[in-house]
């Protein structure tokens, strides 16, 4: 018994992992001591500040610099003949298209860049944005995505005109993009053809925005003399932008350093590369000064990229038992003025056929239609993988409807359609093989926790009585982790993560990475890994991430790809220091190394009690007594490549009431359980858990970027635009199951997108759930008061007797 | 989000103030700035001089005066909200300025401000409509008063001259027998109201002798529902009179539409609140 406390105290004192250890970068953060983009100053640095466009659609006739460039302190005005010498006037994007820099000829869009005025500060700057004069002549505006392919749509990029294929495969008119389409075709139509009962809804998901609480931003700085370029940038993929500017610049990447500092939150936003950081990039080149750009809260709403704006249908094929038999989905994505997708370079649906989600569904076939239209291009995964939180809100929001046309309760009608935990691994429909679940499981710990069938009963009382009370239910499945590098890259380079990790002669640890946080903790959770990989205490783990100077190559941090790839590549690279110590621990103790065996901080000699060397003692060793013929030092670096995405899945279950007379709503309860495989830092899991679900209260309660029929951005500053605070967001509960991933080194999955993914959903399937004994099957997004009391006022609900 | 430039001055008394806005073309007086710094960096407002009244001690602070409440011009939203003497002689103001904008915002925000301003969406005309409250105004030619029912003439449009400063506002207290609501309907936390409605009335044996129900943000300006008032006046108000009071306050309403909802929706919500504002004084004034 005194072993197995003295065992657990040496565990304890690693803080590996499974502990709900404090994060190591909140004392930074708490104190106002962060390291933002903004909060660097460098000497002599210039101000950008960017000419947009009021229109929509456009031909840019004349830009007269003139008055701009006399007001003293104004340094430069640049525009696309500018930059047309350099060939930057237009940059690549990740889905394969081009994106204006500064606007050639025409421009696309509300807001779009037109020129750049680099000034002593941000006033001149924005002064001298006035006095720049640009004479417009407007075009017809195409906004309705819908229209997008008609005969006589106006056509948009006119620098495409006699391209058949931006890079997505072929393409049937100048507004479109691409056609995507997975799946059985016959299998599935046959499916359909013999089915007991067929569903079809459709549904729109509104155009969001991830709106960090940081804006996007840079200073650039090069460097003439030794033709040294530095960027400090907001980037959740500061590698990737190395070696972006690098192919549009030709500077050699080894003399490119971008540096992501402190990052005020991503959630997808800070993947893509912007006009901005191009612009004061060049005017850096130009001008040999250092310059700052950082955008404003309405520029960031209304250029840099948001997420969804895709039209779906849905269609289900099932029994009358509600056994689903095959699902088929057609998608009109409306991807703005440029197609800057952050994706996969080879997924122009990012990985939405994930459709299929928990259930195992036999046949099924998606087909995405990818279209221009005269609004901000994008779009990302806003805090989710790759176009998934569409999916499973369509799949979600069909098995409900499947529901209601059968009479089946919701939560049965999952049950019935699972994949049960012995079909894994399972191969899905559409090619994804489920590493691990055990979603039944998850499901009752839920409807216990609630006592669903009580919140049935109460429901059905409340109708009685008229008033309105919503139960939404969701069982997802996500993918995350991307990816396999033989499926995935970014402009060709495969999506691995890297980890370097260095162990000093007194035991203390330096480790890097390819990935970069804003916010996820991996300063904290990375150095778990290391901790429990190695025996050494968190505490003397120092991570660093983001300079490409200094760290490893990597992709960086979005998709949840954190823990599935980088945490593996850290642990991996654990491992082979481990196995080195191994060796200078049989060499110490003079015994071989067969017969030594690692336990918790230390190597001991099988069998022999004392005989031990713990791994402080190797790592001194490692750098004056190694075996023979072994190097010196006590380091490894591994680039991870993932055989397979993880899948992590959850229960969501949320109670909903609704005022009559006003269509206001109040989420009454909210639980989430999440299945996100081994558990890191459980108190970090947490913390995600209740940032992913109140951005998915945001969103889909109220986060909205509309245009109206003119092409004007409406909604793009926060009185509108929706974030709420604490007096909105509903209580969370939370809740786990534990079901490793087979493939990961540790049997994590990540999480921090799973309660995006899966909130959204379950508020909407509330919202509904409400009316569906009126015979509502479906309510689009966002459910503010004015929407639900629409609905309310068409159904007569809203009358006082 | 960077304003134009413009001359800043500090006043250094009411009269100073004032000589300052009579001496300098295109001057604004500079209060909490909420509303003014805002419409400064959209560019929206390019004003050539700020005359900033904050140093002005004596336009701060709330008195009683017998049946009397003076608040001084500077007193912010949470001042109001902490002030002892409204919670005890007129807590519809404090409810009104809970529900102003957010805890940030209602620390500088000033009700002379706010009253002054003439924005439609701002809480507290259509509050002091209904309070039946007077403004105590400073010009060149020195002080007057003038009733707040009158005072709106459109958006950003009021009866303050453009040399004048509003400096005190006056209100009566609230008495037995009278009761008052105020129901805002939001999006949420610092919005301004979808439809709001500020009711004082007044019962004399649970007849209503006298009513006055304000309207926010549902017409070019604040306003009040007269027929409805005049419909409640007299009566032993009842549910069903609510309704067809309710039916007027729609009929008063002329709102314009933008994200927070259409006509329609504006209007019934502003029945709604109506309705619960009535509901709310009754219950007051009854008990
Ligand atoms: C995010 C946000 C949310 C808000 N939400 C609400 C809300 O829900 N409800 C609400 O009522 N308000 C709201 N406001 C506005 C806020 O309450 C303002 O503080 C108020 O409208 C103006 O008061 P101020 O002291 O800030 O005045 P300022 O902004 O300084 O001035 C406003 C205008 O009034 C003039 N003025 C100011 N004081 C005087 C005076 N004594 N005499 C003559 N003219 C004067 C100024 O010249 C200016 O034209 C919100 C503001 C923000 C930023």
């Amino acid at each position: 018994m005194a072993a197995r406390a003295e065992d657990i105290n040496r565990e304890d004192a690693l803080q590996g992992i499974g502990c709900s250890r404090k994060r190591k970068e909140d004392p930074r953060f708490v104190q106002g001591k962060g390291n933002y983009v903004d909060d660097i100053k460098l000497p002599g640095m210039l101000f950008a500040d960017l000419v947009r466009s009021p229109y929509p659609h456009a031909r840019v006739k004349s830009i007269n610099k003139e008055k701009a460039l006399a007001l003293p302190g104004v340094h430069a005005v640049l525009t696309a003949e500018d930059l047309k010498p350099l060939n930057l006037h237009w940059m690549p994007t990740l889905a394969g298209d081009v994106q204006a820099v500064l606007a050639d000829e025409k421009v696309h869009m509300q807001y779009q860049e037109v020129a750049v005025v680099i000034a002593d500060d941000r006033y001149i700057a924005a002064d001298a944005v006035d006095l720049v004069e640009v004479e417009y002549e407007p075009l017809p505006v195409l906004v309705d995505a819908h229209k997008a392919l008609d005969p006589d749509a106006p056509i948009l990029r006119e620098d495409l005109q006699d391209k058949d294929n931006v890079g997505q495969g072929p393409r049937r008119h100048p507004n479109h993009i691409f056609t995507w389409e997975v799946g059985d075709k016959e299998a599935t139509t046959r499916a359909f053809d013999t089915a007991e009962v067929t569903v079809k809804e459709e549904m729109y998901y509104p155009r969001v925005h991830p709106s960090p609480l940081e804006t996007c931003g840079c200073v650039a700085s090069f460097d003439k003399v030794n033709e040294h370029l530095t960027v400090y940038i907001t980037s959740q993929a500061p590698h990737v932008v190395r070696t972006v500017v690098t192919l549009i610049s030709g500077i050699p990447e080894s003399k490119v350093r971008i540096v992501s500092p402190d990052i005020g939150g991503g959630f997808g936003n800070k993947v893509g590369v912007y006009p901005g950081y191009v612009t004061a990039i060049v005017a850096s080149i130009v001008l040999g000064r250092p310059v700052k750009w950082v955008e404003d809260r309405m520029e960031h709403l209304s250029t840099t990229a948001w997420a969804r704006d895709y039209w779906m249908t849905g269609e289900l094929a099932a029994d009358k038992d509600g056994r689903v038999k095959g699902l088929r989905v057609n998608v009109l994505a409306d991807h703005g003025a440029f197609n800057s997708h952050a994706q996969p370079t080879k997924w122009p649906a990012g990985f939405f056929s994930i459709v299929t989600s928990s259930y195992d569904i036999p046949a099924a076939q998606v087909k995405v239609d990818g279209v221009y239209t005269n609004k901000s291009p994008g779009g990302v995964a806003y805090r989710c993988s790759f176009r998934v939180t569409e999916a499973i809100y369509l799949i979600e929001r069909m098995m409900d409807v499947l529901a209601q046309k059968l009479g089946i309760d919701k939560a049965e009608i999952r049950r019935r359609n699972f994949v049960k935990p012995e079909q894994f691994p399972y191969k899905t429909a559409l090619d994804w093989e489920l590493d691990s679940g055990d979603y039944h499981t998850a499901l009752d710990k839920v409807l216990a926790a609630v006592d669903y069938q009580g919140l049935r009963k109460e429901q059905e009382e409340k109708r009685a009585k008229g008033e309105l009370m919503g139960i939404g239910l969701v069982t997802f499945t996500e993918i995350v982790g991307a990816g396999p590098s033989k499926s995935c890259d970014i402009l060709g380079v495969g999506m691995f993560d890297s980890a370097e990790i260095r162990v000093h002669p007194t035991g203390s640890v330096m480790a890097r990475m390819g990935t970069i946080t804003q916010g996820q903790g991996h300063q904290t959770t990375y150095a778990q890994i290391i901790a429990s990989e190695l025996g050494l205490s968190s505490d003397q783990i120092q991570i660093e991430e983001g300079d490409t100077d200094t760290a490893p190559y990597g992709l960086g941090t979005y998709g949840s790809r954190s823990t599935p790839v980088g945490g593996a590549a850290t642990a991996v690279a654990a491992r082979k220091i481990r196995a080195k110590a191994q060796k200078i621990a049989a060499h110490l103790l003079e015994v071989d190394e067969n017969d030594v065996e690692w336990d918790i901080d230390r190597f001991k000699v099988k069998g022999v009690p004392g005989q031990e060397k713990t791994m402080k003692e190797i790592a001194w060793a490692a750098y004056n007594n190694v075996p023979e013929g072994m190097e010196m030092g006590l380091e490894a670096v591994d680039y991870y490549d993932p055989p397979n995405f993880t899948y992590p899945f959850g229960t969501y279950l949320c109670v909903v009431d609704i005022d009559k007379y006003t269509g206001q709503t109040h989420v009454r309860r909210f639980y989430a359980l999440d299945d996100c495989g081994t558990r890191i830092n459980p108190m970090i899991i947490d913390g995600q858990i209740h940032g992913g679900l109140n951005e998915g209260f945001a969103v889909a309660m109220g986060q909205e970027l509309p245009y109206d029929a003119e092409g004007n951005l409406l909604g793009n500053t926060f009185m509108d635009y929706f974030i709420p605070t604490f007096v909105e967001t509903p209580h969370w509960e939370t809740d786990y199951t534990v079901t490793p991933s087979p493939h990961h080194p540790l049997g994590a999955k990540g999480v921090a997108e799973s309660p995006h993914v899966g909130s959204i959903p379950c508020f909407t399937a509330a919202i509904v759930d409400a009316f569906a004994h009126l015979g509502v099957t479906h309510m689009d997004m966002p459910h503010s008061a004015y929407r639900v009391w629409q609905k309310l006022h068409e159904l007569g609900l809203d009358k006082h007797s | 989000m960077i304003p134009s430039g413009f001359e800043y001055h500090a006043a250094s008394s009411v009269q100073d103030a004032i000589r300052l806005l009579t001496e300098n073309e295109d001057a604004k007086i500079l209060a909490g700035g909420h509303s003014l710094l805002p419409m400064m960096k959209l560019r929206f407002a390019e004003p050539a001089h700020l005359v900033d009244i904050n140093g002005l001690r004596e336009l701060k602070g709330i008195d009683r005066d017998g049946d009397v409440i003076q608040i001084g011009a500077m007193t912010t939203e949470n001042e109001l909200i902490a002030s002892e003497i409204l919670q005890q002689h007129c807590p519809l103001l404090v409810d009104a300025a809970k529900l102003v904008a957010d805890p940030q915002v209602r620390n500088r925000g000033t009700v002379g401000g706010d009253v002054a301003h003439g924005d439609p969406g701002n809480d507290h005309p259509a509050v002091m409509l209904a309070l039946d409250a007077e403004f105590v105004i400073q010009g060149p030619e020195g002080e007057r008063t003038t009733p707040a029912n009158g005072f709106y003439l459109g958006t950003y449009w009021t009866g303050l001259g453009e040399d004048e400063l509003l400096t005190a506002i006056r209100v009566p207290v609230i008495k037995t027998g009278t009761g008052y609501g105020y129901n805002k309907l939001k999006r949420k936390t610092g919005d301004y109201a979808t439809a709001g409605s500020p009711v004082v009335l007044t019962l004399d044996s649970d007849v209503c002798r006298e009513i006055r129900i304000g309207l926010t943000n549902v017409a070019p300006m604040a306003i009040r529902a007269e027929a409805a008032e005049d419909l409640l006046r007299g009566q032993v108000v009842t549910e069903a009179l609510i309704e067809q009071a309710a039916e007027q306050v729609m009929a008063a309403c002329d709102p314009a539409e933008d994200l927070r909802g259409d006509v329609e929706y504006k209007t019934h919500m502003a029945a709604e609140m109506a309705r619960r504002s009535i509901r709310d004084a009754l219950a007051r004034a009854r008990s």
